[in-house]
C-alpha cells in the first residue's frame, strides 16, 4: 500500500465515522504532510487535525481512526518501549528483545500467571497515582499482550480482548490502592482526588481498548477495524445504543446546547421583530412628505411564549432518551412561559418540581429513573392508560397556548391506545409533537402504534442529539 | 520574497516561547502551518484558554503588525470593511463652488474619502500583517459571508474604486467560543485548531512566566489544585488566565503555601459563580473560617 493509498484510504475511513471531509480538505491535508514532512507522528496528527477537522465533537472518532491506520508501533512493539516492570522477579519476562520477525503469530507468550498479575497491578496502582501518561500507555500495550489474548477462530490465529485485561487487572479497584500510595488511607477523604485517579483508570481502559483495536487492525486491516469499532461522534451516537461513557458525555453536551440553541433563538427573535404593518400611523407619518409613504411603520409582534407540556414516557428501554429530552427542554426554560413535565407507564406522575435551576443533572437523571416507580402500577407500559389517566387527572393542563410534547417509542403492549382520549389531549392543546427514539423502520413493527397514533399528532424520529437539537430549534 | 512567517514547527515552539507563549506541538505545528500554507486559522476552545493571546504571540514573534477586528452581534460592512466619510465628502461638494459635477464626482470617490475598517486595513498593509478576527462565532450570518470573500481570495470590491487586491497575504487568526455553530464554508477555508486546558507541567511553566515572582512550589500546589476543580463538574471550569490570576493574588498576599485557609480565602478568583464555589469546598474538604 503506497502512502497515497493509506491517506485516501484514512480518509474515506473518516468518512465512513461521520466526519465530512471535503474534497478540498484532503488536498490542504496532503499539502500540509508535504510542508511538514513526515518525521514525527504526532506533526502528522496535528497536521491531519488543523485540515480535516472542523469541530472538537469530532476529535474523539478522528484519533481512533488515525491510530488504526497511523499506529505507533508495530506487532508488540518490543523494540521501542521499556516496560516498567522489567527485570521481573522470576525472571521469565521478556522484555528489551526484538520480535522474531518470521513467527509474527507466534511470540513466546508473556507470562500471565498470578504473580504476573500482582506486579502488573503493582505497577499499575503507581502509575495512576502518578498520573503518568507515558507510563499508562506502556502498561496498556504490556497489558494486552500479557492478559489479553484469546484464540482466534483460524489455526494459529491470534486475537486480543479488551474484556479479558479489564477483568483481569480490574483498574477500577485499585483506585483505593493507588491512593494508598500517595498517603491517602481513607479513600473518601478528599473526593476531588479521588476523581483524579479514577479519571486515570477509565484512561487506562481506553488506551486498552485503542491498544486492542490496534492490534486487531494489523491482523484484519484497518478499514474492517475502523467499520466496526470506531465510535460515532456523541451527538450522532444513538440513545437507545449509548454506553456509560457515552451517556456521560451526552450528558455534558446538553447544557452547552441548550445555550447554544438558546442564544439562537434569541437572535431569531432579535430579526423578526417587525410585525405586521401598522397602516393608520404608515399613513399619518406620509403627511410630512405629501401622501407618499416613505416610511412604513409596524406593530410590534406580540411575545408569543408558549406553555409546554411534556409528556414522556419512562419504561425502562427509552428512560435514557425521555431524560435527556427533559433535560434540554427545561435547559432552555426561559424560552418557554411555563413547563410542566409528566412521567408515565401505565400511570401518570407529574416531576416539574424535580427540575430546579442549578440542580446537578446527574441527581435529576438518577430522580427521574426512581420517579418510574410512581408511574407504574403494573409495571407495563400502557400508552392507552397512561393519556385516560391523564385526562382525568390534569384536565387544567392543557390551554389552547401549550404546546404538547409526548416522548415515546409508542410500543403499548398490544393494549388499548385510546385513540379518542388522545384525540381529545391533541385538540385541548395548541400543538403537539410525538418524539419517537426509533429509527423510522421499526415503527409500526411488533407492537408499535406508531402510525395510529401518528395520525393524530405529528411523529418525529428522535435519536441522536442532532436531532433533538434541530426539533427543540423548530419548536421555540 | 521569503515568508515572514516561521520556518518549521519547532522554530514556531521557539519563536513563540521566545515571546512568552508556551505552545505544545499541536498549537506549534497549526501556526507554522498557517504560515506555510496561507491559510486561515481557526481557534477555538474553552474561554480563557489564550486564543486571542496565541494572535497576539504570532505577531509579536514574526514582527508582524496586529490588525484586531472585534467581532459582536450587529457588526455590519461599514465597521468591519470600509465606509465612505461623507461628512468630508460634503464639505468637498460644498467647497467645490462652479466646478463641473462630473470633476467633483470624480474628485469626492478617492483614497481621501475611504475609512478603511480593520478588514480593509489589514488587506492594504504592505508589511507582514496578522489580521485576527476575535470571537467571530458573536457575528451574524450576513457577516460570515462578507469574511468568505475575503478569507478565500484576500481582495475587497468597492464598486466606486474598483478591486483591492491584498499586497502580501495577511495571516488571519478567527477566534471563536463555539457559542454558534459556523457554516461549513468557513470552517471548511480554515485550518482548525481546538485548545484545550493544558497539561499541570505546561500550566506550571506557564504561570511561571507569566508571574515570575511566584515560587516554585507554590506554582505546583496551584497548578495542582486547579486541575482538581476542572475534574469537577463546574458551571465555569478555571482556566489559565484564572490561574494566572490566582497566582498574582497570592504573590500579592504574600502567600507562601498553599494551605486550606489560603484557598478558602481566595476561592472567589478562581471560580465566578456561587454554586461552584460551594461545590469547590464541598469537593475540597474545606470549611470556610
Amino acid at each position: 500500500m503506497s502512502l497515497l493509498d493509506r491517506h485516501l484510504a484514512f480518509l474515506q475511513a473518516l468518512r465512513d465515522a461521520g466526519l465530512p471531509v471535503a474534497l478540498s480538505e484532503g488536498l490542504d491535508a496532503v499539502r500540509a504532510i508535504e510542508a511538514l514532512g513526515l518525521h514525527e507522528r504526532e506533526t502528522l496528527r496535528a497536521a491531519y487535525s488543523a485540515t480535516l477537522l472542523t469541530r472538537q465533537s469530532h476529535r474523539p472518532s478522528f484519533d481512533q481512526v488515525f491510530d488504526l491506520y497511523w499506529p505507533a508501533v508495530v506487532g508488540d512493539g518490543y523494540s521501542e518501549t521499556k516496560s516498567t516492570t522489567e527485570g521481573g522477579p522470576d525472571g521469565a519476562f521478556r522484555l528489551g528483545l526484538p520480535e522474531d520477525p518470521a513467527h509474527p503469530e507466534h511470540p513466546t507468550p508473556l507470562d500471565d500467571g498470578p504473580q504476573a498479575l500482582a506486579d502488573f497491578r503493582e505497577a499499575l496502582a503507581t502509575a495512576m497515582a502518578l498520573g503518568d501518561p507515558d507510563a499508562l500507555a506502556v502498561l496498556a500495550r504490556e497489558g494486552v499482550q500479557r492478559f489479553g489474548r484469546i484464540r482466534g477462530r483460524g489455526p494459529g490465529e491470534q486475537r486480543w480482548s479488551a474484556y479479558n485485561v479489564s477483568n483481569r487487572v480490574s483498574p477500577g479497584e485499585l483506585v483505593a490502592k493507588a491512593l494508598a500510595g500517595i498517603g491517602m488511607s481513607d479513600p473518601d477523604e478528599d473526593p476531588s482526588l479521588r476523581r483524579l485517579v479514577e479519571a486515570q483508570a477509565r484512561a487506562f481502559e481506553d488506551l486498552v481498548e485503542a491498544e486492542v483495536r490496534r492490534r486487531a487492525a494489523e491482523v484484519r486491516g484497518p478499514q474492517h477495524v475502523a467499520r466496526h469499532t470506531v465510535r460515532q461522534a456523541v451527538e450522532q451516537i444513538d440513545f437507545g445504543s449509548a454506553r456509560r461513557a457515552d451517556l456521560e458525555l451526552m450528558r455534558r453536551e446538553v447544557q452547552p446546547l441548550a445555550r447554544r440553541l438558546a442564544t439562537r433563538l434569541n437572535r431569531e427573535q432579535h430579526q423578526r421583530h417587525r410585525g405586521p404593518l401598522d397602516f393608520r400611523r404608515t399613513v399619518r407619518a406620509s403627511m410630512s412628505s405629501g401622501g407618499v409613504p416613505l416610511e412604513t411603520h409596524h406593530r410590534p409582534r406580540r411575545p408569543g411564549r408558549p406553555d409546554l407540556v411534556v409528556l414522556c414516557d419512562v419504561s425502562g428501554s427509552v428512560a435514557g432518551f425521555a431524560g435527556f429530552t427533559l433535560m434540554l427542554v427545561f435547559a432552555l426554560r426561559e424560552q418557554f412561559n411555563r413547563v410542566r413535565a409528566f412521567t408515565f407507564v401505565d400511570e401518570v406522575h407529574e416531576v416539574t418540581d424535580r427540575f430546579v435551576p442549578g440542580a446537578d443533572p446527574a441527581t435529576v437523571l438518577a430522580d427521574l429513573a426512581a420517579s418510574a416507580r410512581h408511574a407504574s402500577l403494573w409495571g407495563r407500559t400502557s400508552y392507552g392508560r397512561a393519556f385516560t389517566r391523564f385526562a382525568e387527572q390534569h384536565p387544567d393542563a392543557l390551554t389552547p397556548r401549550t404546546n404538547l410534547l409526548v416522548l415515546g417509542d409508542a410500543r403499548s403492549n398490544h393494549g388499548d391506545l385510546a385513540l379518542p382520549v388522545f384525540r381529545d389531549l391533541v385538540h385541548a392543546a395548541r400543538h403537539t409533537w410525538w418524539l419517537n427514539p426509533e429509527h423510522v423502520r421499526n415503527w409500526d413493527t411488533g407492537d408499535s402504534a406508531a402510525s395510529e397514533y401518528g395520525r393524530i399528532a405529528a411523529m418525529v424520529e428522535c435519536r441522536n442529539l442532532t436531532q433533538l437539537a434541530e426539533f427543540v430549534h423548530d419548536l421555540a | 520574497m521569503t515568508s515572514p512567517w516561521f520556518e518549521s514547527p519547532a522554530d514556531a515552539e521557539k519563536r513563540l516561547g521566545a515571546v512568552g507563549y508556551l505552545a505544545d506541538t499541536a498549537t506549534a505545528t497549526t501556526a507554522y502551518l498557517a504560515g506555510a500554507l496561507e491559510k486561515p486559522l481557526l481557534v477555538e476552545g474553552p474561554a480563557g484558554v489564550g486564543k486571542t493571546e496565541l494572535a497576539k504571540a504570532v505577531a509579536r514573534a514574526t514582527g508582524a503588525g496586529l490588525v484586531r477586528l472585534q467581532c459582536y452581534e450587529g457588526l455590519d460592512e461599514a465597521r468591519a470593511l470600509y465606509e465612505w466619510n461623507y461628512k468630508k465628502q460634503l464639505l468637498r461638494i460644498q467647497a467645490a463652488g462652479d466646478q463641473a459635477w462630473d470633476e467633483t464626482h470624480d474628485d469626492i470617490f478617492t483614497d481621501e474619502f475611504l475609512l478603511t475598517r480593520p478588514l480593509l486595513t489589514a488587506i492594504r498593509r504592505e508589511e507582514p500583517t496578522v489580521l485576527l478576527i476575535d470571537e467571530v462565532d458573536k457575528t451574524d450570518v450576513e457577516v460570515e459571508g462578507l469574511l468568505l470573500e475575503i478569507l478565500s481570495d484576500f481582495q475587497v470590491t468597492i464598486p466606486e474604486l474598483g478591486t483591492v487586491e491584498a499586497v502580501r497575504r495577511p495571516l488571519v487568526v478567527l477566534t471563536s467560543n463555539a457559542t454558534r455553530e459556523l457554516s461549513e464554508a468557513i470552517k471548511r477555508r480554515c485550518l482548525f485548531l481546538h485548545i484545550d486546558y493544558p497539561d499541570s507541567e505546561r500550566e506550571r511553566e506557564i504561570v511561571l512566566s507569566q508571574v515570575p515572582e511566584v515560587e516554585d512550589e507554590l506554582a505546583g500546589q496551584l497548578v495542582e489544585v486547579v486541575s482538581r476543580l476542572r475534574a469537577l463538574d463546574l458551571r465555569k471550569s478555571p482556566s489559565i488566565a484564572e490561574s494566572v490570576d490566582w497566582a498574582r493574588t497570592l504573590v500579592a498576599l504574600g502567600t507562601g503555601t498553599l494551605d486550606e485557609a489560603a484557598i478558602a480565602q481566595t476561592l472567589g478568583v478562581v471560580l465566578k459563580h456561587h454554586s461552584d464555589h460551594e461545590r469547590a469546598l464541598k469537593e475540597l474538604k474545606l470549611r470556610t473560617r
